[in-house]
């Protein structure tokens, strides 16, 4: 990737990009207005369920809402802040997408479930499900990309790594064995990469779309080699329990989002604690975050730019590993082939919307899980668009993020480059 | 690629001649010992899971080239008796060979090109699956017409779907620097689930299954010969439009500003060249090209278009393109080769019981071969001729 991208905040690009974001807000007010607006009956009332099917030691009544009044009342927000915007100008364009995408959703989901109930808090609640492998692709994207070393084949790894858990834990019988395993596998293949793109200094790319080519094949092999005529003794590992948390998990709303999860989940919201410390608060930290920017002032001081590329790789990889698992024994437990479909790629378009940053890769991912289970709820909704393209959704997310008309970030400067001495 | 060795000016000419020479013998040398590596190393995947090495290979050999005592068989018989049932059923797997390899050849010229252009095109699975989709929709659709109108009116169809999914990734490129490996994946998976909703919904054909209508006879591609075999023009096309590949690409201004943009962007820029206007054309050209693979397999072979219709093609192609050293003509002997060895691999898996995706693991391994020529000098003991490349082994280590 060039570097010649770096912005400077000049007053007319300021302005211009000011003025854009309010046009924005208010065609979002109109489009509110035409597409849910007029298609919305007077006088019906849609409820938002905030309790979970669980039992719950608090209750709280569920929300219900006016449909056609609350899907005006957003429609004049988005159009009143746009105005506000285009007259005085608000500075946090966090903010203003946080306005968009706020008065959007709330009010394509009155329009949806009008007359009807719809599950708010078990909606929030996958949310966080469906976002870990994501954010574990995404993490594995931050700390190999920080490091200078881009890594696309993390789709393949976390296929093996899927397999590998299912199939240790059905031969075991012990979940935590193929936990360990894949993990391990994870990182046997991203040192492989490594040692690819290091020692011999392969492209990158081409690295890592050779690894997602070669785990697609190796495990659709060995599924319908073995594992379609075996499947009871070598792809049924059952999955990993619900640790619920006392206390915790009592609290109404995010009680059971947040404290009611499996340990993958735990560790996965773990990893971007530990993550964020490591890279912003301790020597190792700084090291990676100097090879990935200047590698040869980092080489200079004395820092050993191979090492902390292989490490990290490495740690990307069992990450990436973690993430395989969340597939088997994480979440269905059993190999279905190719069914990562195209999660690890939605991560690294987490991990560039997160700025290569390990809270805003969570942050952005936890977007991709919203997107994806709430077409999950439409499809129960019975909501006439057809299905297919509500499975669409997180795919043209992941594009629009891309083209970084929504926050444009700036990769670590040496990110792909073979470092030579 | 920065292959071919540029000899010094201070070189006398014998010396440059042998130096050519040499180098163009290790550009057929790595890739053809990239491939033997593959085919060991899927033989030893093989063992490991436990089936017989030569009975698997065998069967990729009699169900790519055809058994030779059949083909005698067969001659001998017709000679005799005029009757040409066994030499058909002895030919059979070698043109069924050649029809694999067909779409092969376009798939694989789309990735190539990309590559001229510094763009790595991995969308030519849904670029595929759009052009196959658009041509039966005019095969099937429009009534009426004779042949030499509607045959290339379904072509253009699917060249022109392709070319429009091509043209998103590199348009975004372009424009934003959005990343064309993670945007031509996301293309996929929407033309996938497209498809889905088509042939479930306004494509799909009355009856059960989810695929479309035949397309009508004035739409396909004329066979060669008889039913069962199903050797047909689009392999000709597919030659064609090779030809027309090598020729945009080092004949004509276009295919020069395509080059050099791929060599080094910047210094194109700076010589007035529109890199825009390169990556959106050379994607929608690579995306014409995956479509024409699509329209081939639909109007010259399946004639209907149905879900998993493209099973890998897009995957395979990078391998083809990195194969032929993204050169037209390195591409469409690579394309025979996978063709081959596809088409093998159906009976490998019938005979032998060897599952079909072997042939994926060994396109990971010949890419990572390909990709890292390093290794296959280590792995043969070659004796590196790029002074390039005894910079990087010296590089290595404090």
């Amino acid at each position: 990737m060039t570097n010649t991208n770096i912005q400077q905040i000049n007053p007319k690009s300021a302005k211009r990009t000011q003025i854009i974001y309010g046009f924005v807000l208010i065609v979002v007010g109109l489009l509110i207005y035409l597409l849910f607006g007029l298609n919305t009956e007077a006088g019906v009332l849609t409820t938002f369920g905030l309790n979970l099917a669980s039992s719950q030691a608090i209750k709280i009544p569920d929300l219900v809402l006016p449909a056609l009044t609350t899907v005006y009342l957003m429609a004049a927000i988005a159009v009143f802040i746009g105005a506000y915007q285009l007259a005085r100008g608000i500075r946090s364009t966090g903010a203003l997408i946080g306005v968009i995408a706020f008065t959007f959703v709330v009010a394509f989901l009155a329009w949806a479930a009008q007359d009807k109930s719809f599950n708010l808090a078990g909606m929030l609640s996958s949310t966080l499900v469906r976002a870990t492998p994501i954010a574990l692709a995404a993490l594995c994207g931050v700390i190999s990309e920080r490091s200078a070393v881009i890594n696309i084949g993390i789709e393949g790894i976390m296929l093996i790594a899927a397999q590998v858990a299912v199939v240790t834990a059905s031969i075991t019988n012990n979940l935590y064995v193929g936990l360990i395993a894949a993990i391990v596998v994870g990182g046997l293949v991203a040192a492989f990469h490594a040692f690819l793109v290091i020692r011999f200094k392969v492209d990158q790319t081409v690295s890592s779309v050779a690894i997602n080519i070669f785990g697609a094949g190796i495990t659709s092999f060995i599924s319908s080699r073995f594992l379609q005529t075996a499947t009871d003794t070598l792809n049924n590992s059952g999955t990993f329990p619900i640790i619920t948390i006392p206390g915790l998990s009592k609290i109404p709303i995010i009680g059971p989002m947040l404290f009611e999860n499996n340990i993958i989940i735990y560790m996965m919201v773990l990893l971007v604690i530990v993550m964020h410390i490591t890279l912003f608060h301790t020597p190792w930290g700084l090291r990676t975050r100097a090879v990935g920017e200047h590698p040869k002032a980092a080489d200079t001081l004395g820092i050993n730019v191979y090492f902390v590329r292989y490490v990290n790789v490495i740690i990307g990889g069992m990450i990436a590993g973690l993430g395989g698992a969340y597939f088997t024994i994480g979440s269905v437990g059993r190999f279905d082939e190719i069914m990562t479909s195209g999660k690890g790629f939605i991560g690294l378009a987490a991990m560039i919307f997160g700025k290569w940053n390990p809270i805003g890769a969570f942050t952005s991912s936890l977007i991709f899980g919203f997107a994806d289970s709430l077409q999950v709820k439409l499809q129960i909704l019975r909501v006439p668009i057809p299905s297919e393209f509500l499975l669409m959704a997180p795919y043209i997310v992941t594009m629009i993020i891309l083209t970084g008309v929504v926050g444009r970030a700036i990769p670590p400067a040496a990110d792909g480059q073979p470092y030579e001495k | 690629m920065s292959e071919t060795a540029t000899p010094k000016p201070t070189e006398t000419k014998k010396e440059e001649k042998d130096a050519r020479n040499s180098s163009i013998g290790q550009a057929l040398l790595i890739p053809s010992l990239a491939v033997l590596s593959g085919l060991i190393i899927g033989a030893i995947v093989i063992a490991v899971s436990g089936a017989n090495v030569f009975t698997a290979y065998g069967a990729l050999f009699t169900g790519s080239f055809g058994s030779p005592t059949e083909l005698i068989e067969g001659l001998r018989i017709f000679f005799a008796t005029g009757d040409n049932a066994s030499l058909v059923k002895a030919i059979y797997p070698f043109t069924e060979s050649l029809v694999t390899a067909t779409p092969y050849i376009f798939a694989g010229l789309s990735v190539a090109l990309g590559f001229r252009c510094g763009l790595f095109n991995i969308g030519a699975e849904g670029q595929f699956f759009i052009g196959a989709l658009c041509s039966a929709f005019v095969g099937y659709s429009i009534k009426g017409l004779p042949a030499y109108i509607h045959l290339p009116l379904a072509l253009l169809g699917g060249a022109a779907g392709g070319a429009f999914w091509g043209m998103i990734p590199g348009y975004l490129k372009a424009r934003f620097g959005a990343h064309e490996v993670v945007n031509t994946i996301m293309m996929n998976w929407i033309a996938f689930r497209l498809s889905d909703w088509l042939l479930n919904g306004p494509m799909k054909a009355s009856g059960f299954r989810p695929v479309t209508a035949n397309v009508l006879p004035t739409a396909e591609l004329p066979r060669f010969f008889a039913d069962p075999l199903r050797f047909n023009w689009g392999f000709v096309l597919a030659l064609i439009m090779a030809y027309a590949v090598y020729w945009l690409l080092f004949k004509t201004t276009i295919g020069f500003e395509i080059r050099s943009v791929g060599a080094n962007p910047d210094a194109s820029k700076y010589a007035g060249m529109n890199i825009i206007k390169n990556f959106v054309l050379v994607m929608a050209l690579a995306g014409g090209l995956a479509g024409l693979a699509g329209s081939s397999q639909v109007l010259g072979v399946d004639h209907w278009v149905g879900q998993g219709f493209s099973a890998g093609y897009g995957f395979d192609a990078i391998a083809l393109a990195l194969l032929g050293k993204s050169h037209p003509f390195g591409v469409v002997l690579a394309a025979l080769l996978f063709g081959f060895l596809r088409s093998g691999a159906t009976d490998m898996q019938s005979m032998a019981g060897i599952p079909i995706d072997i042939i994926s693991i060994i396109q990971g391994l010949v890419i990572i071969f390909i990709a890292a020529p390093d290794i296959i000098r280590w792995l043969y003991r070659i004796r590196s001729l790029k002074v390039e490349n005894t910079v990087l082994t010296r590089g290595w280590g404090k």
